[in-house]
């Protein structure tokens, strides 16, 4: 394998880990405050559906992606509703928004497009175009630093950028700020950000809510950014991976960088080496896509470091009387 | 401390909330242009309308009786298995395995022996996250969901590499041999005249029927059910007890897991007579609605698994019939899930509350 190829695989790994680096973000604000989310998958596909469908009715890019937050937001609302305020499963509840958006997403896309639950493909403004970075094809040639820079770093769309920057963001919100910490204290013990008189209601829901806006951007991306269009169950389990991402990272925003662009990686490899001959063993494909969940399940048995939640995680709050 | 009447609790709120899952899902036909009433007629029509439609429905609610009786065993247990899509998977693959490993001289004792492959399979399938469960502490949840993916990635390899006959393009299994084919209901004495040859309803449907019964026998009358549903009820409590938290949710997910693959007999080998990749389409993920609906009761179960084997079937009519796609079930699946499920006290608080207030007023009075 030559350096040039190499870099090909990271890139690749860059963009397929960019939509899993954004919902496992999205998870982590949600979870962090005591609310388990499953439902990341079907965020997802809602952002994806109404990103695509909006960027197609309007040709613009832009006006999809808000689509698409508005999409994941109205199923982070309805999540936010059944675990905060009707105190509900959080898991049931996320189980049902998975559903809702795969059963949702296909009946509107065949009622407005008549294409089988697709959307019209994009083009053009549409869809979020690759960003060249300043001098990056001035430095294509030069060796191994131009290369990195020219054809690794350079040459995404805005929200692999938005993506990567959102890492150090949600690290100092959640570490660094006043509010981050009473996110993680509601997370952790809401009776004792309770009795300090902020409202932990408020909070789950802001929390929600910034996961609704997250796992829009993760959508929008897929629809907009990856692929031209939507298409039926285009997130193809995506939300589970990010979501053992989260737990692989153990709920740290550093470390969730980390995981996804390794499950991406996986991805980019198994994508371009179907089978990959070791020698000894000959790995099948389906080894390979099952590694992020064998690995989860491996970290999660407490073999390799313990991955422990958030202590309130999935009971709801309930005020004392 | 005033309780609310059973039949409030059991009958009422669970009708209303599904009830109201429907009056949505009637709208959400509405917004893409379609009449409600009218598809309501369609699905009814085709589903319920003739023999041939029973028999469909019935086929299909045999796959949810098996998967909803998996959930709810889990749940009495306090956990919640999410991974009988996996279970049922890889119960595919222990019926197929069976089915192709011996030429079986008559089909029941073919059935016997593929029970026995189907629920070891699924119960092994579920094993590893029960343990991890209660040795390790490993959230059954993700670890279900993870297994469900493991699940699928493992049977496209066993379909794809090794079980595949030489020549065949297809991944799926070889066909098993005629003598391991179930008598459908159209073979049956008494009932046989009125099905057509081509219902797939089978004599699974009939063991799925006496499944229920075992289950209710099992979490109502005996032993370990008694120590299942108090482990379920008060972990501290059954610990305090003598009930060993391990031994109970092992044997609780290996039961769970053993119900989840018996599905197989049905649709691999009732119906399909090979092994194909995603033979299971969601029934698994059907069984979480059927045991919310059913309130994890086997006769609950039941009629929740005919409800959901009439929209299974009458959702295919109506993408056959109008422009509606089969996705609307999906839809009514998710909204049977929030508002039995996740949205569930949205009103039973108002409801237990006013019976309450009343049953004081009552006695003052």
């Amino acid at each position: 394998m030559d350096f040039a190829t190499i870099i090909e695989l990271l890139d690749s790994a860059v963009r397929l880990g960019t939509p899993l680096l954004l919902a496992c973000l999205a998870g982590l604000f949600s979870e962090r405050a005591g609310i388990f989310d499953i439902g990341l998958e079907g965020k997802m596909l809602m952002a994806a559906f109404f990103s695509g469908a909006v960027a197609a009715m309007t040709g613009s890019a832009w006006l999809g992606l808000l689509a698409g937050i508005g999409g994941a937001m109205s199923l982070a609302l309805i999540h936010g509703l059944a675990s905060i305020t009707f105190r509900g499963n959080q898991l049931i509840s996320g189980v049902a928004v998975n559903f809702l958006a795969s059963g949702f997403t296909v009946l509107i896309a065949q009622s407005w497009f008549q294409q089988g639950g697709r959307t019209p493909q994009l083009s053009g403004n549409a869809r979020f175009e690759p960003i060249t970075l300043p001098g990056a094809d001035a430095v294509k040639d030069v060796p191994v630093i131009g290369q990195i820079y020219s054809n690794l770093l350079s040459g995404h769309t805005i929200l692999v950028y938005v993506a990567f920057a959102m890492v150090p963001l949600t690290w100092w919100v959640l570490f660094r700020t006043r509010f981050g910490l009473r996110l993680r204290a509601v997370g952790e013990n809401p009776e004792s950000v309770d009795t300090a008189g902020v409202s932990v209601i408020r909070l789950r829901y802001t929390a929600v809510a910034i996961t609704g806006v997250l796992s829009g951007l993760a959508g929008t991306y897929l629809a907009t950014g990856l692929a031209a269009g939507f298409v039926k169950e285009m997130t193809a389990g995506r939300g589970f991976i990010a979501l053992a991402a989260l737990i692989f990272a153990k709920w740290r925003p550093v470390p969730a960088l980390g995981a996804t662009m390794l499950f991406g990686l996986l991805e980019a490899i198994s994508n371009r080496y179907p089978n990959i001959d070791l020698g000894v063993v000959n790995l099948p494909i389906q080894f390979m896509q099952a590694v992020p969940y064998i690995l989860t399940v491996v970290i999660l048995a407490g073999f390799i470091g313990k991955a422990i939640p958030p202590r309130a995680g999935g009971q709801p709050y309930v005020k004392e009387r | 401390m005033e309780k609310t009447p059973k039949w409030i609790d059991v009958g009422l709120i669970p009708l209303l909330n599904l009830l109201i899952a429907f009056v949505i899902s009637g709208i959400v036909v509405l917004l893409i242009g379609e009449n409600p009433v009218q598809a309501i007629k369609v699905m009814v029509d085709g589903a319920l309308g003739s023999p041939y439609g029973w028999g469909y429905t019935l086929f299909y609610a045999t796959n949810f009786i098996f998967t909803g009786l998996a959930v709810a065993v889990a749940y009495h247990a306090s956990q919640f298995n999410i991974g009988g899509e996996g279970q049922a998977t890889l119960g595919g693959l222990g019926v197929a395995l069976v089915c192709l490993a011996f030429p079986w001289p008559h089909w029941s004792i073919a059935l016997l022996a593929a029970m026995i492959g189907g629920a070891v399979f699924g119960a092994a399938w579920a094993a590893i996250p029960a343990y991890l469960q209660a040795k390790r502490g490993s959230h059954i949840v993700i670890t279900t969901i993870m297994f469900n993916f493991i699940g699928a990635s493992l049977l496209n390899y066993m379909l794809v590499n090794v079980l595949r006959p030489r020549g065949s393009m297809d991944p799926a299994t070889a066909r098993f041999a005629n003598s391991t084919h179930l008598p459908t209901f159209h073979d049956m004495p008494l009932i046989g005249q009125f099905f057509g040859k081509s219902v797939p309803a089978n004599i699974s449907f009939f063991i799925a029927v006496l499944a229920c019964f075992l289950v209710w026998g099992l979490i109502w009358r005996t032993k370990l059910g008694y120590a299942i549903r108090a482990f379920g009820r008060s972990e501290s409590a059954a610990r305090y007890a003598g009930i060993s938290p391990v031994k109970i949710v092992m044997a609780a997910m290996l039961i769970s897991g053993g119900l989840a693959g018996l599905m197989a007999i049905n649709n691999v080998m009732g119906t399909g007579h090979r092994l194909v990749l995603n033979s299971v389409e969601g029934a698994g993920f059907i069984g979480i609605a059927v045991a919310l609906m059913g309130r994890n009761h086997p006769f609950g179960v039941f009629l929740a698994a005919l409800l959901f084997g009439f929209l299974y079937q009458g959702g295919g009519e109506l993408a056959l019939e109008t422009t509606i796609p089969r996705e609307l079930i999906t839809v009514i699946q998710a909204l049977v899930i929030l508002f039995t499920g996740a949205f569930d006290n949205m009103l039973r608080a108002p409801i237990e509350s006013f019976f309450v207030a009343r049953a004081k007023a009552n006695k003052e009075a």
